[in-house]
C-alpha cells in the first residue's frame, strides 16, 4: 500500500470521502499555496470503505469554514512538533461569499464583475440550500457550482 | 459614505413609515399646491435600463408635480453598460450627478448592488421578476383611499400568482396588517410559489384559501386584485377552456359582489377585465395608477428629507 508520512507541522484533513478531496484541494485553492502538499485518494479507512486525505506542511491559516460545504464528517488535525494539538469541527457555514454562483440566471452576480455572489443559509439537510442575498432565489449547493 | 436611506424592497419599510408614506401621499392628493415646489433644485436620475414607460413616467411626473428636475434614460443601449461599464461605476457617477436615483434593471438584485456604492437614495423602480415595492405602495394607497384603511380586509387576488411579482408583494406587505386574509384564485398550475406560502404562514401567520373559480368567492371580498392571465401559461388547452370565461370579469360576474368591493388591476390590462367594468363605481384601476404618483412624491420627499 502507498505509505505517505506523517507532517511535522501544518494542517490534516482526514476523513474525506473518496472522491472529495480533489474537490477540496480546489475549493481551498491548494494549487496556490507555496508549501508541501499532498493529497491521498482512495486509501482505506475503517469508518469509510475509501477515503482522501489531504496534508499541508507549515500551514495554517487556511479558510477551513468552507469544508462543510463539500462534506461535514471531515476531521482537521493541527499538528505541531508531530503531535495533533487541536481538532476542528466542520460544519456546514452559515454564510458563504464568492464560492459557488447564484443558479438564477437572472440573477445580478451573474453578469456583474464587480461583486461576488453571497449567501445565507436556509437548510443544512441533506444538500445545503443557500439564499442569495442579491435575487432571493434559492441554489442548492450540489459541489459542482465552484469558481465564478 | 453617508448612510442614506434605499427603497430596495418593501420589507425595507417599517408598518409605521409606510403608514406615514402612505398618509402623506394623501396628503399631497388632497392638497398638491402645498408641494409643488418642495424638490426645487433637486435633481432625479431615473435610470431605466429595461423600458417601462408607465413606471418612468409615473417616477418622472412625480419629481416634476415637486418642482425638481429629471434627468435619465430609458434605454440601456444609451447608457454606458452596453459598453460594458460595470452598473456600480454607472451607479457611482450617477450619484454624484443627482440627488436621488430611481432604478429599473431586468438583473434581479441589481437595485441592491446599486445602493451599496450609491452616495443618494436608490429607489427601485423593478428589478427582473424580483420587487417592485412603488407598485406595493401604488397599490396600499388605493385601499387606503377608497376602503379607509389598509386592515381587516378580504382581498382575493386573481389570475397567474405564481409569476405575479405585484400579487407577491402587496400579500407580502398586507400580511404585516392586521386582520387581512386572503383568497387565491387561479388554476391549479399559477397558484402562489409553495415557498412563498410557507414564508406567509410560518412569518405572518396569514390566513389563505385557493380555489379556482372566481364565482364561488365574489360575493365575500372587499377587495378584487385581478392580474393578466395568458393562454400560454396553461398547461393544456382543455383548462384554459374551462376556466377561461371564470376569469374574465364582466358586469355578469360581479353582480354579487359587495356594493364597495373595489376593483384593482396593476395595469397594462389585456382582456381580463372587459370595457363595460370600466364604468362601475368599483373599478378603481385608473385611479390605482394615478394614486401611484402620489404616493411616489411621497416617497421621494421622504427619501431627500431622510438623506439631508
Ligand atoms: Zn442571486
Amino acid at each position: 500500500m502507498l505509505e505517505v508520512k506523517g507532517i511535522k507541522e501544518g494542517i490534516v484533513i482526514d476523513h474525506i470521502k473518496a472522491g472529495n478531496g480533489l474537490k477540496l484541494f480546489n475549493l481551498l485553492m491548494l494549487e496556490y499555496i507555496n508549501c508541501p502538499i499532498v493529497l491521498v485518494m482512495n486509501v482505506d479507512s475503517k469508518n469509510l470503505e475509501k477515503k482522501d486525505i489531504i496534508k499541508i506542511e507549515d500551514k495554517f491559516d487556511l479558510d477551513l469554514d468552507k469544508l462543510g460545504l463539500i462534506d461535514s464528517n471531515i476531521t482537521v488535525n493541527i499538528i505541531k512538533n508531530n503531535k495533533v494539538i487541536d481538532k476542528k469541527n466542520v460544519t456546514i457555514p452559515k454564510k458563504v461569499k464568492g464560492t459557488f454562483k447564484c443558479s438564477n440566471p437572472r440573477c445580478i452576480t451573474n453578469s456583474d464583475d464587480y461583486i461576488s455572489p453571497s449567501f445565507k443559509l436556509i437548510d443544512s439537510k441533506g444538500t445545503p440550500e443557500y439564499l442569495c442575498e442579491y435575487c432571493e432565489e434559492i441554489t442548492k449547493y450540489d459541489g459542482y457550482l465552484l469558481n465564478k | 459614505m453617508n448612510k442614506v436611506k434605499h427603497l430596495i424592497e418593501p420589507d425595507d419599510l417599517t408598518n409605521s413609515e409606510i403608514e406615514s408614506l402612505i398618509s402623506k401621499g394623501m396628503d399631497i392628493y388632497d392638497n398638491p399646491k402645498n408641494y409643488s415646489d418642495v424638490c426645487k433644485g433637486k435633481i432625479m436620475a431615473s435610470l431605466f435600463f429595461e423600458p417601462s414607460t408607465r413606471t418612468k413616467f409615473s417616477f418622472d411626473s412625480a419629481m416634476i408635480r415637486l418642482g425638481g428636475n429629471v434627468i435619465g434614460f430609458s434605454d440601456a443601449s444609451t447608457s454606458s453598460t452596453s459598453k460594458g461599464e460595470s452598473l456600480a461605476d454607472t451607479i457611482k457617477v450617477m450619484s454624484f450627478y443627482s440627488d436621488i436615483i430611481v432604478m429599473r434593471h431586468p438583473k434581479e438584485g441589481a437595485p441592491k448592488l446599486a445602493s451599496m456604492v450609491s452616495e443618494v437614495p436608490i429607489i427601485n423602480g423593478g428589478d427582473g421578476g424580483h420587487q417592485h415595492p412603488t407598485q406595493t405602495l401604488t397599490d396600499l394607497i388605493t385601499i387606503k383611499r377608497f376602503k379607509g384603511n389598509i386592515t381587516n380586509h378580504t382581498i382575493g387576488f386573481c389570475g397567474d400568482l405564481k409569476h405575479g411579482r405585484t400579487v407577491h408583494s402587496l400579500i407580502k406587505t398586507l400580511s404585516r396588517f392586521e386582520g387581512n386574509n386572503f383568497i387565491l384564485v387561479s388554476p391549479k398550475e399559477l397558484r402562489l410559489p409553495e415557498g412563498l406560502k410557507y414564508q406567509l404562514t410560518k412569518q405572518y401567520g396569514t390566513k389563505f384559501t385557493e380555489v379556482e373559480t372566481l364565482d364561488e368567492v365574489m360575493d365575500k371580498l372587499d377587495v378584487l386584485y385581478m392580474t393578466r392571465i395568458q393562454k400560454e401559461r396553461f398547461f393544456n388547452e382543455e383548462d384554459y377552456l374551462r376556466l377561461k370565461n371564470s376569469y374574465i370579469l364582466t358586469n355578469d360576474k360581479i353582480s354579487n359582489a359587495k356594493a364597495n368591493m373595489i376593483i384593482m388591476h396593476p395595469l397594462p390590462r389585456v382582456n381580463e377585465i372587459s370595457y363595460e367594468i370600466d364604468d362601475d363605481p368599483r373599478s378603481v384601476y385608473f385611479e390605482q395608477s394615478r394614486m401611484g404618483v402620489f404616493v411616489r412624491m411621497a416617497l421621494i420627499t421622504t427619501l431627500l428629507e431622510e438623506a439631508k
